[in-house]
């Protein structure tokens, strides 16, 4: 995404002007769009090739036609029901996410910069990391009061490890020189924190959140299919996109399972586009995020 | 005249020679003369037990204010110790040093106070990546608070002005080539006002053209500041053309060997290179360079 971000800045300049909207996109886009259309394009003849081959191909053969999906969808998108689902899961992630942030980069910094500390905690650490976070749902659903907070902490298990090792091998990667200059400059362990760590640790940090992200849409999907999603207020409404697709798998609506499948794809890349946006602004300096572009 | 050793040259005027004086006359015209050192018996081993390295032994060296010492001697023989005592990362095992008559470190105190009287220029540089190069020129006063925001930052683009860098003080350090960070880092570490500079082999990365460029920009923010400079490098060329003495150090363990008295008055330049007194001077530092490159490396062969 990053890399075919520059070559189509790079690109832009001498692009030959052309009437056909498509040909005027920079080349790394038309290049994508290319890839979804071929995508598309196996998918439906794949799908339907029971009819024009005879015979049925594995696996694509048995799914949905994107033409079926593309008219479950059109109902689905007048449908608050579906939305609401939208809504559900993106609010768990975000507040499981925020907490797995507030909490994980904190404590990477203090257990990077505190040998005593990370005495403590590392060995804990280390035998609950690996641990999968759909293996905490049960357990989940005990310890906390509601359904609700019990997705949200699964979501947080999900994000916070890689969360706090990326800012443990940020702040581990500091060059101690700096730290040193900044000492002899006159800097107080105050600012060496703030002005000196915290911009040295953000783009390892950035890095942590997106993989993160990347994981806590996987976990909420996951959660939500095994806890219902806190859908007794009825199948469509609250369960968010994970209970949506187990209600369509329940209920043999199949090119709705496709529906929810690309719907959870592009939440993730929405989320993940936004967090580079915003490390792009954050660390200006960091080239492969800001640049000078 | 006499101030115009250490007044600040208007910006643009920084090609034009600077003034030429003596040494001796240069340190006279100085209003006060801080930074000088006094390194007395120096001992310093790495590691414990067997494998115990005694890294420098019983150095002493005497420095005076103002002047440009270069060390030189064979990679890991020690310098960087040194330089590591006297700006406060490293403690020694034995001896003293003293910055002006008072004790940086030695019986009593263990390491040096770290200090903006005595500021490093790495190897590598240490340029903080995120911040702008006037931001980088600014960090020391700004982190001290002893000048006001707006003054500060006219200082700084002055004095990176007066260093050639105009243009460059919104870049940020990844913007720019390895010459202008490490002219940067210089401009930094002056802004702070030192009595010592220390440079730590600050040019090895740099091709030569730009190492040649670096040394008479060097040169002229010395003669503007008449901080002291402690240079290390294992360029013999680089040692004689920047320093008012070199030391040349032994192998391990460091001491001096033979201290040269380097009689070419500053401004020097290009010309300086081809001259005939500097090309003895360059032998007879490397004759003595040569001997201990030679013991170092039937050591390394012993060890190895």
């Amino acid at each position: 995404m990053v890399n075919s971000a520059v070559a189509g800045v790079a690109e832009s300049g001498a692009r030959p002007r052309s009437t056909i909207g498509i040909l005027r996109l920079p080349r790394a886009q038309r290049r994508a769009l290319v890839s979804y259309l071929a995508a598309l394009l196996v998918w439906q003849l794949g799908s339907t090739s029971g009819r024009w081959l005879g015979v049925e191909l594995p696996l694509l053969g048995r799914i949905p036609a994107p033409s079926d999906v593309l008219g479950a969808w059109s109902h689905l998108i007048v449908d608050p029901g579906y939305w609401q689902s939208w809504l559900a899961s993106s609010k768990r992630v975000a507040a499981g996410f925020t907490a797995a942030v507030l909490t994980g980069v904190p404590l990477g910094l203090i257990m990077a910069l505190s040998p005593p500390v990370w005495d403590v905690v590392f060995p804990v650490f280390e035998l609950l990391r690996p641990i999968p976070p759909l293996a905490w749902v049960p357990a989940a659903i005990i310890f906390w009061p509601t359904q609700e907070l019990s997705i949200d902490a699964v979501i947080f298990i999900g994000a916070f490890f890689t969360l706090v090792l990326n800012a443990v091998s940020g702040a581990r990667s500091i060059d101690p020189r700096l730290i040193q200059v900044a000492r002899s400059m006159g800097a107080s362990r105050a600012n060496i924190l703030t002005r000196l760590v915290l911009p040295a640790v953000l783009p390892s940090v950035v890095v942590g959140m997106e993989v993160s992200i990347g994981i806590t849409w996987e976990v909420v999907v996951a959660a939500e299919m095994i806890s219902g999603g806190g859908s007794s207020r009825g199948a469509s409404s609250g369960g968010g996109l994970g209970f949506f697709i187990w209600n369509s798998y329940v209920g043999g609506s199949y090119p709705q399972i496709i529906v929810g499948m690309i719907s959870i794809g592009i939440a993730g890349y929405l989320s993940s586009a936004a967090l580079r946006v915003v490390a792009a602004r954050l660390s200006r300096w960091n080239a492969p995020y800001g640049g000078r572009a | 005249m006499t101030s115009g050793a250490i007044a600040w040259r208007p910006a643009g005027t920084q090609r034009a020679a600077a003034p030429v004086l003596p040494r001796s006359a240069r340190a006279d015209a100085l209003p006060r003369r801080r930074g000088a050192i006094r390194i007395a018996d120096a001992v310093k081993y790495y590691g414990t037990g067997e494998s115990r390295v005694l890294a420098v032994d019983h150095c002493s060296l005497d420095i005076a204010a103002g002047e440009v010492f270069v060390v030189i001697g064979p990679s890991g023989c020690g310098k960087t110790t040194l330089l590591n005592a006297l700006a406060g990362f490293h403690s020694l095992d034995a001896g003293s040093i003293h910055l002006d008559g008072e004790l940086l470190c030695g019986p009593g105190r263990e390491k040096a106070p770290i200090g903006a009287d005595r500021i490093v220029v790495f190897q590598n540089g240490a340029l903080f990546p995120w911040k702008t190069v006037l931001e980088n020129v600014a960090f020391g006063p700004a982190m001290r608070g002893t000048i006001p925001r707006t003054e500060l930052l006219e200082r700084a683009r002055r004095r990176l002005a007066e260093a050639g860098l105009q243009g460059y003080e919104e870049s940020y350090p990844g913007e720019t080539s390895s010459g202008v960070k490490r002219r940067v880092e210089i401009v930094r570490a002056l802004m702070n006002d030192p009595a010592v500079l220390l440079l730590d082999e600050p040019f090895r990365a740099l091709d030569a053209l730009t190492k040649a460029m670096m040394h008479e920009a060097l040169i002229a923010s010395y003669l503007r500041t008449g901080s002291t400079v402690f240079f290390i490098t294992h360029d013999i060329e680089e040692a004689v053309f920047l320093g008012s003495r070199v030391a040349i150090m032994t192998s391990r363990p460091c001491r001096p060997k033979k201290i040269l008295s380097i009689d070419i008055p500053y401004p020097r330049g290009r010309e300086t290179v081809t001259s005939r007194r500097f090309r003895e001077l360059v032998a007879e530092a490397m004759a003595a360079v040569h001997e201990e490159a030679l013991k170092a490396y039937a050591l390394g062969e012993k060890e190895g």
